[in-house]
């Protein structure tokens, strides 16, 4: 079972909240995916409109539990403060960390991830860093107290799965014991399995479920994909090889030439 | 007195930040505070006195990813 910060998951898919055509569809995609774990945000609330009082009752009656996320933050400064403010909010100590180093491709800042990362721990938080698949970045986040790495599979939003299979699967060796999810570029389910067959703990997945044509359908599809992928990294999946290899025995085989 | 409330200049009466939250119609919401850009926990605010030219931030719970 997917074990974060001692919190136990019986689905390995997080699911984002952002995007969805309607309230009644964000939580239909919520149940169809069988998350356990969806990511909020915190934005100014506009007078007389209430609409995050709204949103907020609509989680709630969910029943599931939320990650608050510091996005669009620039600065350790701001990202700090954003978690703060979300731990009053939500009630949760757990944060997922964004701090955004460069507009065109949302990569994150991690120098200043690290730092920021290195403030929340010390104060209590349960933090989700999202970085990169850089294996020195990473050991600097387990050193600031991070118990869960949240590495990129490409920049958020753009559905083109894993950027760097090769990076990730280093990430993935070098740390086999932390807890790690692949957050952002997940495109379609296929890209889900990978992850999960590479032997990463988790997707977190929004857009490609919010912007497909039918929301519900596609989080039941990454549903399936996901534990197809857990399965086949339990299983042990072959090593590619570059040559042919016959499957059907030779030994045996009839001269009829 | 003026103070920039979530980007908007507004008049406001109230002299505590949570005395102006209910001036604003926010009292009982589930929001998070900050003035300045200073996080203000829910149990200051009415000890947090504003003054001219406050910069308020008022967050609520809004959708993710």
């Amino acid at each position: 079972m997917l074990k974060l910060y001692e919190v136990e998951l019986g689905s390995r898919v997080l699911l984002g909240t952002a995007r969805y055509p309607s309230p009644a569809i964000l939580m239909e995609a919520v149940k169809a995916s069988g998350t356990q774990l969806v990511t909020v945000s915190l934005r100014r609330e506009a007078a007389g409109e209430r609409a995050g009082q709204g949103f907020w009752s609509l989680i709630r009656d969910l029943g599931v539990r939320v990650l608050p996320n510091t996005a669009a933050c620039h600065s350790v400064k701001e990202a700090v403060t954003t978690a703060h403010m979300a731990r009053e909010v939500f009630g949760t100590s757990w944060v997922k960390l964004e701090v955004i180093g460069e507009d065109d491709t949302l990569q994150p800042d991690v120098f200043a991830l690290v730092e920021a990362a290195r403030i929340l721990a010390r104060e209590g938080f349960e933090v989700f860093p999202y970085t990169t698949e850089d294996l020195v970045v990473a050991e600097r986040l387990l050193e600031a107290g991070c118990r869960v790495l949240m590495p990129w599979g490409s920049p958020i939003g753009c559905g083109r799965g894993l950027n760097n299979p090769f990076g990730l699967k280093a990430l993935r060796a070098r740390f086999p014991a932390v807890p790690m999810v692949i957050d952002a570029g997940i495109g379609v389910p296929s890209h889900a399995a990978q992850s999960l067959e590479l032997g990463f703990d988790a997707v977190l997945i929004n857009t490609a479920v919010s912007q497909a044509v039918d929301p519900v359908r596609m989080a039941a599809a990454f549903a399936r994909a996901v534990a197809a992928g857990r399965e086949a990294y339990l299983a042990g999946p072959m090593e590619p090889r570059d040559m042919a290899v016959p499957s059907t025995p030779v030994i045996g085989k009839a001269f009829l030439g | 007195m003026k103070i920039e409330v979530n980007g908007q200049w507004q008049e406001v009466a109230a002299q505590d930040l949570a005395a102006v939250l209910a001036e604003l119609g926010l009292a009982g919401a589930v929001v998070a505070t900050a003035v300045n850009g200073e996080f203000v926990p829910a149990p200051a605010r009415p000890t947090a006195r504003l003054a001219e030219g406050d910069r308020l931030e008022v967050l609520s719970p809004m959708q993710g990813g």
